[in-house]
């Protein structure tokens, strides 16, 4: 069945597994500056592209449709390239250990 | 901080299959004992992994369904046409079996009862399952946050989650219902019978003068036509997180 570009499009958050086999933080809530047209929002927010069978994945810029972010599963492991970003901000995030060790200590003290 | 040395990458670890309960003729939750699980927050997702036995493996996302408040965790899966994880997923897998997976994951598309704005949830299909999850933490915390659903299906029987929606919607606490099916209507329908459009959102959705926080999650047609729509009624950008699915409804 031929299939648009467009309504194969997803979001940045559906790469949140993938990045974290190599960030121990999670990079889909942090904010990133695209290095072609330079607008900074969070990497979750921006355009990937992913078919189920292919061994990897392709982030662009939501606004230019630049590339910003390529991940290969690649038999000598994860390969990441982050050609297009001119930076990635970790200040306001929370680390996926820190947010499950927050949420159970708040279990703990209920 | 000491948890960030101990909590290091994403790994695979397995959970038990306690109980599986039908939603629909073609959507399933199962419910999973997860040994070590220290809670997610509302609209996180897990990958799972399926291995056959000659080697061959494939790998899904699917939403958390359950509340952190909950001990077990409930994946909800929609069986698609071709889809060699959700065809397992919801027609073979039984209760006592493991199954492979990894998360809490994500980071973006995410609500804790904390944020006092209104919550705007629009959803096509099973992309109410992190929605679903986001009410169930409200209702379980007690959160005074205005909350309002717009559920776009197929079909009337095809309403994912239908009598507890009605149930959080008749609590009287602040949560809204809005339903609209695409397909043929029951009836006695009292609900939308048309595709979410700008005109519904105008009525139903918050205004972007109350300042809601909105989720759009289902098939990508749905999510961009409605974050269109809500642009186009002056939302702010910032305002609006979506999850697309991807063309077929379902992860």
């Amino acid at each position: 069945m031929a299939m648009s570009d467009d309504e194969l499009r997803l979001d940045g958050n559906a790469l949140a597994g993938d990045l974290g086999e190599i960030f121990a933080a999670d990079m889909t809530g942090v904010s990133c500056r695209c290095a072609h047209c330079g607008r900074i929002d969070a990497m979750g927010s921006q355009h990937l592209y992913r078919s189920p069978r292919a061994p990897g994945a392709v982030l662009r810029c939501a606004a230019c449709g630049g590339l910003l972010l390529v991940f290969v599963r690649h038999p000598g492991g994860p390969l990441l390239s982050l050609w297009g970003l001119d930076w990635v901000q970790v200040g306001s995030y929370r680390t996926q250990g820190q947010s499950e060790a927050e949420s159970h200590a708040e279990r703990e003290q209920r | 901080m000491a948890g960030t040395a101990l909590l290091g990458r994403l790994s695979w670890r397995l959970g038990t299959v306690v109980a599986l309960r039908d939603e629909t003729s073609r959507v399933r939750t199962i419910v999973l004992d997860m040994p070590g699980w220290l809670g997610h927050q509302p609209g996180q997702h897990v990958d799972v992994r399926l291995t056959a036995e000659d080697g061959y493996r494939a790998e899904r996302s699917y939403s958390i369904a359950s509340p952190p408040e909950q001990d077990e965790v409930e994946l909800t899966v929609e069986y698609l046409e071709d889809g060699e994880v959700s065809s397992y997923l919801v027609g073979e897998l039984r209760e006592g079996d493991q199954l492979e997976l990894r998360g809490p994951i994500g980071g973006y598309f995410v609500w804790t009862a904390d944020r006092p704005a209104p919550l705007q949830l629009i959803a096509g299909g099973s992309g109410v399952v992190p929605l679903m999850c986001m009410l169930r933490h409200r209702a379980a915390v007690g959160s005074l946050a205005p909350a309002r659903l717009l559920y776009s299906a197929k079909t009337h029987d095809q309403i994912i989650y239908a009598d507890e929606l009605e149930r959080l919607a008749t609590a009287d606490d602040g949560f809204e219902l809005f339903e609209t099916v695409t397909g043929i209507t029951p009836p006695g329908w009292t609900g939308y019978s048309r595709r979410i459009d700008q005109q519904m959102l105008a009525t139903v959705a918050w205004p972007a003068a109350a300042r809601p926080t909105s989720f759009v999650c289902g098939p990508t047609s749905l999510v961009e036509s409605v974050a269109t729509s809500l642009l186009a009624l002056d939302h702010d950008p910032a305002s609006i997180k979506t999850e697309r699915f991807g063309p077929t409804g379902g992860a």
